[in-house]
């Protein structure tokens, strides 16, 4: 049993939030896959559609989407709740909102509701007045983490973009506001994708965030960068669908790892199989996930024990049904 | 080929007009395919919508497309050479039983992801399709096998429901002690289908309905399609009697666009806008 905010958490992996979480019923199916801690899709202050589509695209690398924070609204969400008030799992809750007044007046609502966390959801890319611009700037990071915190009586996370020009001073002042946790990374970006033939963008909105294996690399950079800034825990996501991947992230400095587009790699049962794959590292090199944390930031690292080969189940869940 | 990242731009190369309502249209494409599955269809400036194959070849498939909503109108408005972009196919597709006793059983443009399995099905199959009226009943000409016809007016067939129909054909198997169904393969409104799991459990006959809901993806991660605990664009669109009898949102609740549950009533006259 893992422990993280003083949350009981039976494995070290994180749903990301925006990937499945629509439904009590569904997040429960996901923390019975092996994940720890699931988070519900993003929470807003009014009801909002999202985009058209196209708003999600596979790009064999990874995955590009403008979905758009679609939500019923924080106050009409009444059957969701009670749905979610029985529950045998832990939940974080994402939020947003357009401005600070509107994240606290959303924060308040959703924290007598009664999940176990709450994520601010400061950096999503895809909507033109909502999230991100709270997470490239300081003043605002600290501004509307301190404003979420006075409100709250549940330990808050705040979800970070790599489009910070330095993610970790952005950490820094959310730590000093009250955070309680980091969670690194939302979407890089945003990108874009042209049909060449259509002679248009492919997503209705145009642009849209990168997630999945292409931004690995800079999700662990930034995990990197912020643990060398703050003490509080980490959750690192961005890329990850296997357990080599997992350790990566733990050894830049995170306490718990999250995974969305692994789901569309690996299906829904890539929870277990990150966990086995994870486990097994760890076993064949006598180590522990506690003693892996930050470990790249030990300068004179060396191997301690010989490489082992880790069996991986990659076969896409998708392609198997067809002949 | 399975082509389930980028969409890919393909011409219409024929089109087939049903009827005022009804018209499918061809693409020149070899594409993997189960009856059940279905494609991302992508109107570049307008919207993406989720199809069903209902026409399959080694170098050709179509779609058929019901005058609904603001995209299938502009879909059905499409000619030869118009490019439209595709993304599939997705989903899991019909559990197709090798026996002779087994019904399908169709309601309006439910028979389009139903049409490539009974070409696949034992021709001894029982096979029932209710529409509206007799105008509204999709391929007249299509199939080789006996089909039972329903509608509303009684302009062809029985008058009535395809329960109506099937419960009957059940009835006569007990009745005569010939060979019950071993399977029940349905798709049409999800009231109709709900009708048609309760009379199966009623006899202890397995199925397999199609749901539909509001998709974005396609492949099981933006939740928009959830039904109870099923993503209905990976786990399904084909559920099966185990499936069905837990899936407490089966013809009760649908997400809407901003993800709010609501009646499946409510969701119906939003899709149909």
């Amino acid at each position: 049993m893992d422990k993280f905010l003083g949350i009981q958490l039976k494995t070290p992996l994180v749903l990301a939030s925006g990937i499945l979480g629509n439904n009590a019923a569904i997040l429960s199916r996901v923390h019975g896959a092996g994940c720890g801690l699931v988070t519900m899709k993003s929470i807003g202050p009014a009801r909002r559609d999202g985009h058209n589509n196209p708003t999600v695209i596979d790009l064999g690398c990874g995955m590009i989407n403008a979905v758009g924070l679609p939500t019923p609204g924080y106050d009409n969400m009444d059957a969701e709740w009670q749905a979610l008030s029985d529950r045998d799992f832990p939940l974080n809750a994402s939020i947003y909102g357009g401005s600070v007044a509107e994240f606290a007046e959303v924060a308040r609502f959703v924290s007598d509701q009664g999940p176990d966390c709450i994520e601010i959801n400061i950096s999503c890319p895809n909507s033109d007045h909502h999230g991100m611009l709270f997470g490239v700037d300081e003043k605002a990071a600290h501004a509307v983490t301190a404003a979420v915190k006075r409100v709250i009586d549940v330990p808050l996370i705040a979800k970070l973009t790599p489009a910070a020009p330095d993610i970790g001073r952005i950490a820094k002042a959310c730590e000093d506001a009250g955070a309680d946790a980091i969670c690194a990374i939302n979407t890089a970006g945003p990108g874009m994708v042209i049909d060449i033939e259509a002679k248009m963008p492919v997503l209705a909105f145009k642009k849209g965030g990168l997630s999945g294996p292409m931004i690995k690399p800079i999700a662990i950079r930034c995990v990197y960068d912020i643990f060398r800034a703050v003490s509080i825990p980490i959750i690192g996501l961005g890329g990850v669908t296997t357990g080599e991947d997992a350790l990566e992230m733990f050894m830049a400095g995170a306490s718990l790892v999250g995974m969305g587009s692994a789901v569309r790699y690996r299906g829904i049962q890539v929870f277990d199989m990150v966990n086995r794959e994870l486990n097994a590292w760890l076993d064949a090199h006598d180590t522990t996930r506690e003693a892996v944390i930050g470990a790249a930031h030990h300068l004179t690292g060396t191997p301690t024990h010989e490489p082992v080969s880790i069996k991986k189940d990659r076969s896409s869940r998708d392609r198997k049904d067809t002949p | 080929m399975i082509f389930d990242r980028k969409p890919v731009m393909v011409q219409v190369t024929r089109k087939t007009v049903h009827n005022p309502g009804f018209v499918t249209l061809f693409f020149d494409l070899a594409i993997d395919f189960q009856p059940g599955r279905f494609i991302m269809v992508w109107l570049p400036g307008v919207d993406e919508k989720p199809y069903t194959i209902s026409y399959h070849g080694p170098e050709r498939f179509g779609i058929t497309i019901e005058a609904k909503g603001r995209f299938s109108r502009q879909a059905l408005s499409l000619s030869p050479g118009d490019w439209v972009g595709i993304r599939g196919p997705f989903g899991n597709g019909f559990d197709i039983i090798p026996s002779p006793h087994v019904a399908v059983v169709a309601g309006g443009c439910g028979m389009a992801p139903l049409a490539p399995l009974v070409e696949r099905l034992d021709p001894n199959l029982y096979f029932v399709h209710g529409a509206r009226t007799k105008d509204f009943i999709l391929y007249p000409q299509r199939f080789a096998v006996k089909r039972h016809f329903t509608t509303d007016d009684g302009s062809l067939g029985h008058r009535g429901f395809v329960t109506d129909l099937l419960a009957a054909e059940i009835r006569r198997r007990k009745d005569q002690a010939q060979p019950q169904f071993d399977m029940v393969y349905a798709c049409g409104p999800e009231m109709m289908m709900h009708a048609v799991f309760t009379l199966c459990e009623a006899h202890g006959i397995l199925c397999q309905v199609s749901l539909e809901r509001y998709m974005r993806c396609g492949f099981g991660v933006c939740g928009a399609c959830v039904c109870s605990d099923q993503v209905v664009c990976t786990d399904g669109p084909v559920f099966n009697s185990d499936q069905l009898q837990k899936m407490t949102d089966f013809n009760r609740t649908a997400l809407l666009k901003s993800g709010q549950p609501v009646a499946l009533s409510e969701y119906v006259s939003w899709r149909c806008q």
